[in-house]
């Protein structure tokens, strides 16, 4: 259960090799959180949780077979009970000119970043409504809030996300439950390796802590850096002409 | 469902709230057996989750009024658990008798009270409401109903088990014969932390009733300055009254339902702290006060924690053993340091605890203090502190708690196994279930 200052004791991740994910979990378990479930595909990197004084488990997750999320989910509370924190940190950035080259590949992106979040938060979401409190935190991208041609398949699959999001906020409206929409701008880290760092870069562990803080202030959105609310404001009514002269 | 809070307005969560009248309707509540359980609530002043039930079922045990009887010869109450302190204290005063054990707000129930095994400022003489009570009944997760007595295990289980043993319908317990309604009160400063434990080391035993009021806010050689008051019940020669034991209490003002975040804060409460201490006499003896104004002045002022904003506020209380007091100087002179506002800072002796497995007095000292949950580096501050008092062998109050971590509660409740063992021998599948359970993995 979420305490009066705002820890949190259980946590799931979906996504267990995301940098921004794991950077979000060990900041839990450094503010308390004792319980995690990671759910990855393969092998996850976490950061020695249990030297910090965490019980983790880590659970087989296929993002592209939502007929297997279901099973995620419950297992997960098997584990750990009620989920305080959910966190859907998975997707592919891809490269739009091999999207562009390769349709299928572009079309397995959409699969995982837009169709496999949307069947996977619609479990969690069922599974929050049930126990009636919880957070679901949704890691959307500034590449959805206004999609740019140099990256529109990815922009897409977050401007899709971020919709459902969004909505399913206000479905779970009342429950108890709730979901934080996290829109990162350009994150520094693996994924974005040797791609030249876009202005008011960031990091994973500065996006964990704007989550963890937004988190404790019961926030539906976080922009990470915060500047970028005010910055997305302006991109977002700029001229179609002059928003498709972006050079990225 | 309903949302739901402690008097601390954090962290709310919504539930099912039933009112049963009967306890055939509770009975069959129990066997629906509500897939996220079901807990009771009285009066709603646990300032945490205790009475909070996500997604669950929340028993308001206000219209399972089953009533109340004194046997006037012995002092003897028996009284349902919905039955208030303040509608106890308003029938039993005026004939003579007075509760046992009151705290800080007359504004609990029986049921409540003797789930938290509650104290108040007779705890080093009178120890605390479960040391009173006589028998006890108890609806159970299978349906029936047990009378309890002090032989019983899972009386002591159920005497500060924060309600998951069961649903207590009632409760007996002896009553104090008083001559009159008021207090004979001893009140005097003590210029820091070391002059007051001083003075209340050496003379809290002449008294029945002793509380100090601490000023947080002061701080290098007047850290833990504070106002020590002391008193016993008056006798009728001490009061010139036709009618000595009259007893009419109402509250006041009543808190605007709207109060923006941060209107108690550093500034305002050391100017109260300033005009608090200062308006106190240095010593001054004898005076005759009335029950309210000496034990619940805060419930004349309806819905106070309202004065906190919409963040709410957390009250901190723990005890450590006499061992100890270098701990309680240290979290004083720290809570001094780092200038967290705290509106009423209280320290108390406590004397012998009762064998309840999860009661919290202990022989040694308490200090509760009410900070705004919004205070900046609150979080690690307590962190450090519940280290503190583990350390030195205290613990906290879970009637008080909305944020300790169940490590604490395993390291600081030496009878938490004990108690898990009983409890899950009358509730095999944790039909009783609340969100402070939830958090500590009671």
């Amino acid at each position: 259960m979420k305490n009066a200052l705002g820890a949190v004791d259980s946590v799931l991740l979906l996504g267990g090799r995301s940098e921004i994910g794991l950077a979000v979990v060990e900041l839990l378990v450094k503010r308390g959180a004792r319980r995690i479930v990671l759910a990855v595909r393969g092998e996850t990197d976490a950061p020695d949780l249990k030297a910090l004084g965490a019980e983790v488990h880590v659970v087989d997750f296929d993002a592209a077979r939502p007929e297997s999320h279901g099973d995620v989910v419950r297992t997960a509370v098997d584990l750990v009970g009620d989920l305080d924190v959910v966190i859907s940190a998975f997707g592919v950035l891809g490269d739009q000119a091999v999207y562009e080259r390769d349709p299928v590949s572009a079309a397995h992106a959409v699969a995982v970043n837009f169709g496999g979040q949307v069947s996977v938060c619609l479990h969690v979401a069922e599974r929050l409504r049930e126990q009636r409190h919880g957070t679901l935190i949704v890691l959307s991208s500034v590449a959805g809030v206004r999609v740019r041609k140099a990256n529109y398949v990815y922009g897409s699959t977050k401007a899709g996300l971020d919709g459902f999001a969004q909505g399913l906020g206000d479905a779970l409206h009342g429950s108890g439950a709730n979901v934080m929409v996290v829109r990162p701008g350009f994150v520094r880290g693996r994924m974005t390796a040797g791609m030249p760092p876009a202005p008011m870069a960031t990091t994973p562990g500065e996006v964990a802590a704007a989550v963890v803080a937004g988190l404790r202030e019961g926030k539906e959105t976080v922009w990470a850096p915060a500047v970028l609310a005010p910055v997305f404001a302006l991109m977002r009514v700029l001229p179609r002409a002059v928003w498709r002269r972006m050079p990225r | 469902m309903t949302f739901l809070t402690g008097w601390g307005r954090t962290a709310p969560t919504p539930a099912q709230v039933v009112r049963p009248r009967t306890t055939e309707e509770l009975a069959k509540l129990l066997a629906d057996r509500p897939r996220r359980g079901l807990i009771a609530r009285g009066l709603g002043r646990s300032y945490g989750d205790a009475a909070q039930n996500a997604g669950g079922v929340v028993v308001d045990c206000a219209d399972l009024d089953l009533g109340w009887s004194l046997d006037q010869e012995s002092g003897t109450v028996t009284a349902s658990a919905g039955t208030s302190l303040h509608d106890l204290m308003s029938a039993l005063v005026p004939r003579g008798w007075f509760v046992p054990v009151t705290p800080g707000t007359r504004y609990v129930t029986v049921g409540g009270a003797v789930a938290a095994d509650i104290h108040g400022k007779n705890h080093h003489v009178d120890s605390s409401f479960g040391a009173h009570v006589t028998s006890l009944t108890l609806a159970t997760a299978d349906g029936s109903i047990r009378v309890l007595t002090p032989g019983d295990r899972l009386f002591w289980a159920t005497v500060g088990g924060m309600g998951l043993t069961g649903v207590i319908l009632s409760a007996t317990f002896t009553c104090v014969p008083v001559e009159t309604s008021r207090f004979k009160v001893d009140v005097e400063q003590a210029r820091n932390l070391d002059h007051v434990i001083e003075l209340m080391a050496e003379g809290d035993h002449r008294y029945r009733y002793t509380v100090a009021w601490i000023d947080l806010l002061a701080t290098g050689a007047h850290t833990g300055r504070a106002v020590l008051t002391r008193g016993n019940h008056a006798l009728r020669e001490d009061v010139r009254s036709a009618a000595p034991l009259a007893y009419a209490p109402r509250p006041l003002l009543t808190t605007p339902p709207w109060v923006p975040n941060g209107l108690l804060n550093r500034w305002t409460l050391r100017a109260f702290n300033e005009a608090w201490y200062h308006k106190s006499p240095r010593v001054r003896r004898g005076v005759i006060q009335s029950l309210t104004t000496f034990f619940h002045p805060l419930d004349g002022v309806r819905d106070w924690n309202r004065l906190y904003g919409s963040r709410g506020l957390l009250q901190y209380q723990f005890a450590v053993p006499d061992e100890g007091l270098e701990t309680l100087r240290r979290i004083v002179a720290r809570l001094s340091a780092h200038g967290v506002a705290s509106f009423l800072t209280v320290l108390k002796r406590f004397g012998p605890g009762t064998p309840g497995h999860l009661s919290f007095p202990m022989p040694g000292w308490t200090l509760a203090l009410d900070i705004p949950a919004g205070v900046p580096g609150l979080d690690r501050l307590l962190t450090l502190f519940d280290e503190w008092v583990a350390a030195a062998g205290g613990r906290l109050y879970l009637a008080k708690d909305s944020r300790m971590s169940a490590e604490t509660l395993r390291a600081t409740y030496p009878r938490l196994g004990e108690w898990r063992e009983i409890r899950s021998s009358v509730d095999p599948d944790g039909v009783f279930r609340s969100d402070l359970a939830r958090r500590l993995g009671l």
